[in-house]
């Protein structure tokens, strides 16, 4: 109903017919980044207002509400403060890598948006191990994070930057397996096929409880992997005053915050992909007129509402716990989540084998 | 008997999971409950409120000279309240005039506050035995000059009801 | 000279020194831990203190009595109003005079309030170590309760100067016992929210149990006192050990764990704001009539030395003053409770983790003024 392929394919193809194809092709990359750009840059900034106003209502705060009504503008005035705010260097650091360090970061994290599918066609490229490419980019921003800690020439930064690459390498293995769940179930790792499994039911229904751990598994490892808390030890406030990114200022300090809110976004977006459907609108059962109404609300709004969802839940999470300490971190990766997601495969395949999967 | 043990070894990992668990769900459950049903706020809009903003009777402000309609206030010179502070933060400066009868009487001449040195202990209020003294609603203190903090709290032109010109 | 480990050659090269403070998050003031490291572990701390000292007890000598007041506010400024207790009661023993009852009623439920809204803003800063933002706000909501009704009495909300020697500065306002049993009934609503959040939490749980274990012998070699001393099962507490004011018309229990670990302390924290509750609720309905302020020619100390101590939020807080017999002491000594618990932290956080040294100097529960003066 809803398909976005004829209106990207009329593009390419007026675009193909007016330009050489290489011309044609580097305007049509051209667009598509500034589009992504553009939808980071917002996603990013309206994340860090919802976080925001969503923490402030748990805390029976009232939450930004100066700059625009309800503060709406509050995030786009932050950011212009930090572009105006002076950018510290440092003595005895190394400055190429302390420089680069913040773009490795987001870069990895706008490379990672780039596979997501918004909806039917509205996707930048759909690659055959679109899970994979999702798994390798998300972890190339640990490496940003151990640049910026080793370069910033502070002890805080490196124990920090230290602390994030031992979580992100071990919560990177309980990623991944709460995934192949889902690979498993669906058979592809094409993020259009594996949506294209869920028409008849989301994965977190169809693929009865195991598909439900790894649901959460998923979510507990994917808030780790985004250092959030209760897994904020890269940064640790109270301990490490900001850990990693405690030497930085200004827009580089900016380009990590921004980061970690569209890393969150990114695992939110994979979680409702794989999990919750992606862009499907949620039916039930046979009742033909109900979908049929839930079929008129666009793709790209479900897509939103059930990543907001996600997020939500992860907000939830780290405006509720206290930190964890690093050796429970990883204890509860390797004693707990790890054995429960093997096991867990294990038996989702064994589902698959007999297809006692709805 | 060591199978038995490994059982209950597993029985024991599965419930440290299920009560972490739940222990986990209850907090969430507060934060939750306010998100749904907001909480009391205790945040002041303050400059907004400004109007309807109103302190405590009691509340301690910046030291204020009563005035009556007649703009007289009934500071009698004693120093009294200079002597009682702690910081230094009064002072009391009088002149000498010939009074009616022919004697010489002292009348204040400036009563000098200085705000900042002052602690709020409030003891020079209750130390004026004619009741001269209060301290006043006003909170905002912030100036950009650090001399506006001093002030002088007789009004010009005030006369003294206590001792009489 | 102070020995720093600055000064020591560090012989493992894998160790190296960490300065949290004394601008950090952690140390709620310009306190300065030494730390040295091995990886994620602490080999050894060296607190240093100095960095507020603005020299009370020197100034207290050119002051009189009721003047001297204001500053002993600024020691402990989260238990303002025992301070001034401590030292009014003091004077009064030396000059041999009693309060009416009523001005001892009134004092201590202000002492009990004090102590609640210090365990408040304890709780609140102890969640936040741990990484546990909420808590913050959810203690400061309920702390908002007690300061309005020290402003609606005192004028002031942190730092009042209201306990004078010979009585009080002025007597209670008309709304002050219904708002204090408004406020009891409110927070017997909100204390179990708080057991929700943070004390049943198993991450909470598991970073403070059995972390930074005080034993009973250390806590008294160190002089450790108030709920930290108490949370290793020394038995310490003032208020029942030399009652005073009007605690000894009151029923309460002295809140004992022996455990000795991070758990323990904050255990006896939380059951403490039910007892003062408890305390709260006995005294605020029997308030006698009395006089508020002794008539008092000159508020001057026989020659001699006196000695009182009161239990603060934070532990016994002693007052000694040497008077020549003049209208401002000779010399003035305060025996602070965070200066003893502060220097126990190398001895229970030495080999535990970077993380546990917050949790643990959290529990401590430290005011930095107060150890500096």
């Amino acid at each position: 109903m809803y398909d976005f392929t004829p209106m990207i394919d009329s593009i390419t193809g007026y675009l193909n017919g007016v330009f050489t194809p290489f011309w044609a092709g580097l305007i049509s990359m051209v667009m598509l980044g500034v589009v992504l750009l553009t939808v980071y840059a917002v996603l990013g900034l309206y994340l860090v207002f919802a976080e925001r106003k969503i923490c402030a209502r748990m805390q029976n705060r009232l939450g930004p509400n100066r700059v625009g009504p309800f503060g709406l503008f509050q995030t786009i005035a932050d950011l212009i403060k930090l572009l105006l705010k002076e950018l510290i260097f440092i003595k005895n650091a190394d400055n190429f890598l302390f420089n680069i360090a913040p773009f490795i970061v987001i870069i990895a994290s706008i490379m990672a948006i780039g596979s997501i599918p918004f909806a039917k066609g509205l996707q930048a490229i759909d690659l055959n191990i679109g899970v994979l490419y999702i798994l390798a980019i998300s972890s190339m921003g640990v490496i940003g994070i151990l640049i910026a800690g080793w370069a910033s020439n502070s002890k805080y930064s490196v124990i920090g930057a230290m602390r994030s690459g031992a979580q992100v390498i071990s919560y990177e293995l309980s990623v991944g397996l709460a995934l192949l769940c889902i690979i498993v179930y669906a058979g592809s790792m094409q993020f259009s096929e594996i949506i294209a499994s869920q028409e008849d039911g989301w994965w977190i229904f169809k693929g009865h409880i195991p598909a439900f751990i790894a649901f959460v598994i998923y979510l507990i490892a994917g808030t780790a992997e985004t250092n959030r808390g209760p897994f904020d030890l890269a940064e640790a406030e109270s301990e490490l005053t900001a850990g990693f990114h405690t030497e930085y200022s200004g827009i580089k300090f900016a380009f990590f915050f921004l980061a970690e809110y569209m890393n969150m976004f990114v695992i939110a977006a994979i979680a409702t992909t794989l999990f919750l459907g992606g862009w499907l609108p949620f039916h039930l059962f046979q009742w033909a007129g109900f979908n049929h109404v839930m079929d008129y609300i666009p793709p790209v709004f479900w897509f939103f509402a059930k990543t907001a969802f996600v997020i939500y839940l992860m907000m939830w999470f780290k405006w509720t716990f206290p930190r964890l300490r690093i050796d429970q971190l990883l204890a509860l990766e390797w004693k707990y989540l790890l054995p429960i997601n093997l096991i867990n495969l294990i038996l989702i395949s064994f589902l698959t084998l007999m297809q006692w999967h709805f | 008997m060591a199978l038995l043990k490994t059982i209950k070894e597993v029985g024991n990992y599965f419930n440290e999971i299920y009560d972490g668990v739940a222990s986990l769900v209850r907090g969430m459950k507060v934060t939750g409950g306010y998100f749904i049903k907001r909480g009391q706020i205790v945040t002041q809009k303050y400059p907004e409120n400004r109007a309807t903003l109103k302190m405590f009777d009691n509340f301690k402000g910046e030291l204020q000279l009563i005035h009556d309609e007649n703009n007289q206030h009934s500071c009698n010179v004693c120093n009294t309240c200079a002597r009682k502070c702690p910081n230094g933060s009064i002072e009391v400066i009088y002149k000498k005039v010939e009074g009616a009868d022919g004697r010489s009487k002292k009348i204040l001449d400036k009563y000098i506050y200085h705000l900042e040195t002052c602690s709020f202990c409030g003891l020079c209020v209750p130390a004026c035995d004619e009741h001269a003294l209060r301290f006043d609603q006003e909170f905002e203190h912030a100036v950009f000059d650090k001399s506006k903090l001093t002030k002088v709290l007789n009004k010009p032109g005030s006369t003294c009801k206590v001792v009489k010109e | 000279m102070e020995e720093t480990l600055m000064d020591i050659d560090l012989k493992d090269k894998e160790e190296y020194i960490v300065n949290m403070g004394p601008q950090h998050p952690s140390t709620h003031g310009v306190l300065r831990f030494e730390t040295c490291l091995q990886g994620e572990k602490v080999k050894y701390i060296i607190p240093h203190c100095g960095y507020i000292h603005r020299g009370i007890e020197k100034m207290c000598e050119k002051l009189t009595y009721p003047q001297l007041l204001h500053l002993t506010d600024r020691m402990d400024y989260l238990s303002a109003h025992i301070n001034n207790e401590a030292v009014s009661l003091c004077v009064e023993n030396a000059m041999g005079i009693e309060v009416s009852d009523r001005v001892k009623y009134i004092r201590t439920i202000f002492a009990e309030l004090t102590r609640i809204a210090s365990h408040q803003l304890w709780w609140s800063a102890f969640g936040m170590d741990l990484g546990a933002l909420t808590t913050f706000f959810y203690g400061l909501r309920d702390r908002e309760k007690i300061l309005d009704i020290f402003e609606e009495t005192t004028g002031t909300r942190l730092i009042q100067s209201f306990i004078t020697p010979g009585g009080l500065m002025a007597d209670v306002h008309p709304n002050f016992q219904r708002r204090i049993k408004e406020f009891i009934t409110y927070f017997r609503k909100k204390l179990p929210e708080y057991d929700q959040l943070l004390t049943g939490n198993i991450i909470f749980r598991e970073r403070t149990k059995g972390i930074g274990v005080m034993s009973k012998e250390l806590a008294i070699d160190y002089g450790v006192t108030g709920p930290s001393g108490r949370g290793s099962g020394f038995h310490c507490d003032i208020r029942k050990i030399a009652p005073y004011s009007a605690y000894p018309f009151v029923k309460f229990n002295e809140i004992i764990f022996p455990e000795g670990d991070t758990y323990a302390r904050y255990l006896v924290r939380m059951k403490e704001m039910w007892e003062s509750l408890n305390v709260l609720e006995q005294l605020v309905d029997n308030i006698p009539q009395g006089q508020i302020m002794l008539e008092l020619k000159a508020i001057k100390a026989p020659k001699g030395e006196y000695y009182q101590r009161v239990e603060t939020a934070r532990g016994e807080l002693g007052v000694y003053i040497v008077s020549d017999g003049g209208p401002s002491p000779a010399r003035m000594k305060f025996r602070t409770p965070n200066f003893s618990n502060l220097f126990i932290i190398n001895k229970i956080a030495s080999g535990h983790k970077i993380a546990d040294l917050v949790a643990i100097s959290g529990s401590l529960d430290l005011v930095i003024p107060d150890i500096d003066r």
